[in-house]
């Protein structure tokens, strides 16, 4: 209980630093927008070894430093939203205890996408970005499964260690 | 992984696909217009259902057809807007540098992924 704020700290740092490790890949998938999101592989651990309080804190907080430290304004708000609605996701499916680590996050991964694209047809104004949906989607699915993978590799190694 | 995650990923790819047919399948919002710029300044505006063919400036010759605009002729050495293919989608272009001709589809059928597109 009295490691609390080192751990916090130790999750933060990590996301953090996979935010700069994703920016550093070279491999564009085409599309902007689509990126692995290796950072959701801690919010993903965080919520299962502490809870979703935990995750959403560190989810905003890795957002906002990320934000200033890489990105911009825009960047900020896109990713809260997609980050915040994926994590309400993902607090819900785990809660119900029918999906394993890899379900939970493929979930994840498609309401960040969603939640982006929200944002972006409030901004632009436009229903057009619709037909983004689907390559969202799919998208999603593929990068929640890696995350939702490696994630469950993760927990499954650090079983006996207790956070908070 | 458990059944709910296959049914999960399954569902998800279901909705994508469909939303994928139904743009597919939608009929299109019909031909727009092209617009012809020579140095900034608009030469022209042209229907995009009209068979066409169109003399810009005597240097370069824009082709309308099937809905679909393409240049056909140009006296630039390397004829880089020769060779790209014909636009018909709202926001596409060919843009012939030499010359500085741009040729714009406004109106159109939606583009895929403009506007998401930073």
């Amino acid at each position: 209980m009295k490691n609390r704020a080192a751990y916090f700290g130790v999750f933060t740092a990590l996301a953090l630093i996979f935010s700069y490790v994703e920016m550093l890949i070279p491999i564009q998938f085409g599309i902007p927008g689509i990126k692995l999101g290796l950072a959701n592989l801690l919010i993903v651990i965080m919520l299962y070894k502490c809870g979703a309080k935990e995750a959403l804190m560190l989810s905003v907080v890795r957002i906002v430093l990320a934000g200033f430290i890489f990105g911009n304004m825009f960047s900020i708000i896109y990713s809260l939203a997609g980050g915040i609605l994926s994590l309400a996701v993902m607090a819900l499916l785990k809660g119900r205890g029918s999906f394993s680590v890899t379900g939970v996050s493929i979930a994840g991964g498609v309401f960040h996408n969603i939640g982006q694209l929200l944002v972006a047809m409030l901004v632009v104004e436009t229903y057009k970005v619709g037909y983004y949906l689907p390559v969202l989607l799919i998208a999603g699915v593929i990068t929640g499964a890696l995350i939702g993978i490696v994630s469950g590799e993760v927990l499954r190694r650090l079983k006996n260690l207790t956070l908070m | 992984m458990k059944k709910n995650d296959f049914l999960l990923i399954g569902l998800v790819l279901l909705i994508a696909v469909s939303v994928m047919g139904y743009h597919y399948l939608k009929k299109d919002t019909g031909p727009g217009k092209v617009v012809i710029r020579v140095d900034g300044e608009t030469y022209g505006t042209y229907d995009l259902s009209e068979e066409q063919t169109i003399d810009i400036q005597g240097t370069n010759i824009l082709e309308i057809h099937n809905g679909e605009a393409r240049m056909s002729e140009a006296d630039c050495p390397d004829r880089l807007c020769v060779h790209q293919k014909a636009i018909s989608r709202d926001g596409e272009s060919i843009i012939c540098l030499p010359n500085k001709i741009v040729v714009s589809v406004e109106g159109g059928e939606d583009n895929e992924i403009d506007a998401v597109a930073n």
